[in-house]
């Protein structure tokens, strides 16, 4: 059998591997609103634009201070969690005590205002950010030519996303944060600084979506705008996976990725709807999500 | 009674002298309408469009009021400009308000099609000269053809005519589309295919994708399986610039030459020409196309530290044969200035013998350019080749294709 | 330009009485006051057509409010309606040729009919899911009518003709036409004062107080949040169906999240929950933004961004929520 469903299966394990490699940014983007979302309660809408800051604080750095991708892998969640740190500080804080909805309209208006000082900064024909030297070319892997920096990206989002679902499951750090989420006044009283294990996460979820702006920055155009396309799908992964669960958002993002990519080829009209599909079957289906718990 | 006579008489001789006067003026002030001339400009001054047009249109506008020696008669030129952010509706009413109330004497669409159209429809109404640069749908001159609307710069059609044939006949026989989902690419798309197949290409597959993909890796597979010779980009903007990005990676670009279809220098210039190089594209104008182009060029580029775009160069163009018909008729009338402008070639820094058709279509060359190589490339924005000049009529759409009712 | 005195202003004239009247008396006053002076406008040189904008958009943020300030239901999705509403009336009375009437009924029905699909789907979900599963829908609903044959992409649906109301009253003229959309508007405005007067309203509010506690009265509580819903998004068609008679096209930028989340500023800063909130909201942001365009540039992104980070943290009951507060205390002083 070389054919599945009248596709060539080289065809097919193509772009189920470049679907991997989208799929691998909704991890991570959504890993973060998870986090995020399970600490502090807020649906954070300007994780897209944090995303895109990571991607310029990279362009910028190797623009005007000569700092190469891998300075900029370190550097850019370093600087978007700093940014993150004074977000959750000055404005968040003061939301805890009413409606999550208060956040999410707060975390919109962030997203427009980082979107129009950029874009008035930086115009919008977008930046070019160039491969790193080390993964260059491509490999041929008989079904596909799949350009090296691909895998690297694979490579390093699982990891990333492992890493943090490692330290929240499984280490003290993460039982004393998911104790946080249960019960914050109870933590407090264990003598353990919840509000500063609040801005922290907060600021670590930040720093997840620049570390995700940095690797997308080679391959596609930085632009004010690329967070905002990004950011509703990922917000339908969201959903779809659950939002309390840390490891369904990885699976879930992983997934939808090669979904989508799927249907890239069966029915490319309706790749952009796919996820919003699958997302309305779901909830029609199981209401909580595919992970999520009911709460 | 004398008494009544003679003031009877003085005062016929006051109304008399004071009609002479009344009709002396009169004209002179129905002349320019507000004692000024006003021209606006709308277009995209913010987002994605803002770098072919956007700021540095309005500054080619100012060139020109400037080479004009800002008045006319000694009326002052004024120029307006707004940012319609992509919405149709705010276009419209800006237009609208200009018109009504500020006196707006002549109006200049900039970028996108939808806010086009929806001027065109407000121009048509209050009987106001629009001269489109920006937008690429060739609607404004065929279905929805108004006698206020004139398309300056290029149209789809005129770019599947160009791109397709020049292409075809330079060998790139058999052709793969990758076309952005919504009008637009389409239309592209359609009126390509008709004009490669009269060629004597073909087309062996297209595949559409959702406007503003972030990804277009599964496309280029796609692509490369169709073992064509030409991959034809019906698409525009940021999904262009991220296909040609995606068409490297993959190493598309080694076995398939890439056609874009609406491509703008600026896109270029963001790429880089390791990435773009050996590509077709063609446009209504280039910098570095003659002495003329040049040296206005240059002049552009000290005022904005980059090289004028097509568009940016048919702004000036649009508003210096505006102004010059203008001056010729002595009025800001609408009719008179247009059907001055109607009958009159156009010669200047962006179109030889150029003139406007019964549709509204200003007529001019269209040129098919090649991307140069990193070492063809002499200066900074030195980017391109020209391989062919389609003269005149052979760009634009025929009497027979065309839908607008004026022309029949 | 007279932008955003339209609403607000008439407010401050009915504040030296406040001691004397009670704060709805002077509600009614403002209102009077406030309708005088659109009946009035565009006799006193207003710009008709901004007007019309600005109206329907008070339509629009008006609909919307019934969810979010009297039912609690955050729809980040708003836009899909009116754009559906928009596109469904410009296509049937510029392609199928319907009269204005029957076009703006058909369009209205049809946002009500997919906010019927939505709902039924985003009701499964409270609070913050139910925003993002209304963005998402909406999200979808705008790559449909991207992609849709009829609704002519990124060029829009363009020329639709206001055509003849009723057979007798041609909507070419703007002043008919304005007549015809402040009146549409007092309808509405009356009637959404209607329905929350109503007990169904009162059920409704109950329900955003604290759904469990109507479940445990007995309330068949997605019943009612789907009729809101439906209600709601019904309206915002409405509003889009107007908004293609008057401007003469339906875009995308009708169907846009953007849109989605304008609507939900207007409701914030003229103030959620309350009648006259929404309006003023909306009159404010548009009058802004048809301010802001030939001036600013890209900076009307920033200055509506900051506007929604302003309101949250320090203005959260809106212009209309502040000045409520202020006359009651002022009277209770």
């Amino acid at each position: 059998m070389n054919e599945i469903f009248g596709i060539p299966i080289q065809a097919f394990l193509g772009q189920l591997l470049l679907g991997l490699v989208n799929g691998s940014f909704y991890a991570m983007l959504s890993l973060g609103l998870a986090v995020i979302f399970g600490l502090l309660g807020i649906v954070n809408f300007a994780h897209g634009a944090l995303y895109m800051i990571g991607a310029y604080v990279a362009w910028l750095s190797l623009e005007k201070l000569g700092l190469n991708y891998w300075w900029a892998l370190l550097l850019a969640p370093l600087a978007v969690g700093a940014l993150g740190v004074f977000i959750e500080r000055t404005m968040l804080r003061r939301l805890y005590k009413l409606d999550p909805l208060y956040g999410l309209l707060l975390t919109f208006g962030l997203a427009l205002v980082f979107e129009g000082l950029f874009r008035d900064q930086f115009g919008v024909s977008g930046q070019q950010y160039p491969v790193p030297e080390l993964l260059r070319g491509a490999t041929n892997l008989g079904f596909m030519i799949l350009p090296n920096y691909r895998a690297w990206v694979v490579v390093a989002s699982l990891s990333v996303c492992l890493g943090t679902w490692f330290l929240i499951e499984k280490t003290r750090l993460g039982a004393t944060l998911r104790a946080g989420t249960e019960n914050p006044r109870l933590v407090q009283a264990f003598g353990i600084n919840v509000p500063l294990m609040v801005t922290l996460t907060y600021a670590g979820g930040a720093a997840l979506a620049a570390l995700a702006g940095v690797l997308a920055a080679p391959v596609i155009q930085i632009t004010p705008l690329m967070g905002s396309n990004l950011i509703i799908v990922v917000f339908a992964v969201v959903v779809i996976g659950g939002m309390g669960s840390i490891l369904g958002s990885i699976i879930t993002g992983i997934a939808l990725g090669m979904v989508e990519g799927l249907t890239k080829v069966f029915y490319p009209e309706a790749s952009n709807i796919v996820v919003f599909v699958i997302m309305a079957i779901v909830l029609v289906i199981r209401p909580t999500g595919l992970f999520g718990k009911e709460m | 009674m004398k008494v009544t006579m003679k003031i009877k008489q003085s005062a016929a001789a006051c109304a008399l002298a004071f009609g002479v006067a009344m009709g002396g003026a009169g004209p002179a002030q129905a002349q320019y309408s507000g004692d000024v001339i006003r021209i606006g400009i709308i277009t995209d001054m913010s987002s994605v469009y803002a770098d072919i047009d956007g700021p540095a249109g309005v500054e080619a506008i100012r060139m020109a009021i400037a080479d004009m020696g800002g008045n006319i008669n000694s009326k002052k030129i004024e120029v307006l400009f707004a940012d319609h952010q992509n919405r149709a509706d705010v276009a419209a009413s800006k237009a609208r308000e200009w018109f009504d109330q500020q006196g707006l004497d002549m109006l200049i669409g900039g970028t996108n099609s939808g806010t086009a159209l929806a001027m065109a429809n407000v121009a048509a109404e209050k009987k106001k000269p629009f001269l489109v640069v920006g937008a690429a749908t060739s609607a404004l001159t065929s279905e929805q053809c108004s006698p206020y609307t004139v398309h300056w710069a290029y149209d789809t059609v005129a770019l599947a005519k160009g791109t397709g044939n020049a292409v075809v006949k330079a060998g790139g026989k058999s052709w793969y589309f990758l076309t952005a989902d919504y009008a637009f690419g389409a239309a592209l798309q359609a009126d390509t295919t008709a004009v490669v197949k009269s060629a004597g290409g073909n087309v062996v597959g297209s595949v559409k994708h959702p406007l503003s993909a972030s990804d277009f890796s599964s496309f280029m597979l796609q692509a490369q399986g169709s073992k064509a010779q030409i991959l034809g980009l019906a698409n525009a903007g940021g999904d262009t610039i991220n296909a040609i990005k995606a068409a490297n990676e993959f190493g598309v670009t080694k076995t398939m030459k890439l056609a874009g279809l609406l491509v703008f220098i600026n896109d270029i210039h963001s790429l880089g020409l390791p990435t773009t190089q050996g590509m077709y594209l063609t446009d209504s104008w280039y910098w570095n196309r003659d002495a003329e182009a040049r040296a206005w060029s240059r002049k552009f580029f000290e005022k904005l530290k980059r090289m004028p775009s097509s568009l940016q160069a048919a702004d000036y163009s649009a508003t210096r044969q505006y102004l010059t018909a203008v001056k010729a008729v002595g009025t800001d009338d609408a009719n008179k200035v247009l059907a001055q402008m109607k009958k009159t070639k156009i010669n200047d820094v962006f179109a030889k013998g150029g003139y406007i058709r019964a549709d509204g279509r200003m007529v001019h060359d269209m040129y098919l350019m090649q991307v140069k190589s990193q070492d063809q490339s002499k200066e900074p924005w030195d980017y391109y080749n020209v391989v062919e000049t389609f003269k005149g009529e052979t760009a634009w759409a025929t009497k027979a294709e065309s839908k607008c009712a004026a022309w029949k | 330009m007279t932008v955003s005195t339209g609403k607000d202003d008439p407010a401050l004239p009915g504040v030296p009485v406040a001691k004397r009247l009670s704060v709805s008396r002077i509600g009614q006053l403002t209102w009077m006051a406030v309708l005088a002076f659109l009946l009035a406008a565009p006799f006193v040189g207003v710009y008709p057509i901004f007007l019309m904008n600005a109206l329907c958009f008070a339509i629009f943020a008006c609909a919307f409010n019934l969810l979010l300030g009297y039912t609690g239901l955050l729809s980040f999705g708003h836009a899909a309606f009116m754009g559906s509403g928009a596109y469904a009336t410009g296509w049937l009375v510029r392609s199928a040729g319907w009269s204005p009437e029957m076009g703006v009924l058909a369009g209205t029905l049809a946002a009500g009919a997919i906010g019927l699909v939505v709902g039924l789907i985003a009701i499964r979900r409270q609070g913050i899911y139910f925003a993002m599963i209304t963005l998402a829908m909406a999200q979808m609903i705008y790559f449909i009518c991207l992609q849709a044959p009829f609704t002519g992409g990124e060029d829009g649906l363009q020329g639709v003709p206001r055509g003849v109301l009723f057979g007798v009253l041609p909507l070419a003229d703007d002043l008919a036409m304005y007549f015809v959309v402040l009146a549409v508007f007092v309808a509405v405005f009356l009637g959404i004062v209607r329905i929350v007067h109503s007990p169904y309203g009162q059920v409704l509010k109950a329900i955003r107080e604290n759904e469990p506690r109507a479940i445990s009265l007995g309330y068949d509580v997605d019943r009612y949040k789907l009729l809101a819903f439906v209600l709601s998004t019904s309206l915002s068609g409405l509003a889009g169906s107007l908004k293609t008679l008057v401007l003469g096209f339906a875009t995308l930028s009708d169907v846009h999240w953007s849109l989605s989340g304008e609507v939900v500023l207007m409701s914030l800063l003229g103030g959620m929950g309350t009648f006259a909130g929404p309006a003023v909201g909306a009159a404010t942001i548009i009058g802004l933004q048809n301010y802001l365009a030939d001036r600013v540039g890209s900076w009307v992104t920033v200055i509506i961004g900051a506007t929604f980070v302003f309101c949250v943290l320090l203005f959260r009951r809106g212009i209309v929520g502040e000045l409520l507060a202020w006359l009651r205390r002022n009277r209770a002083a």
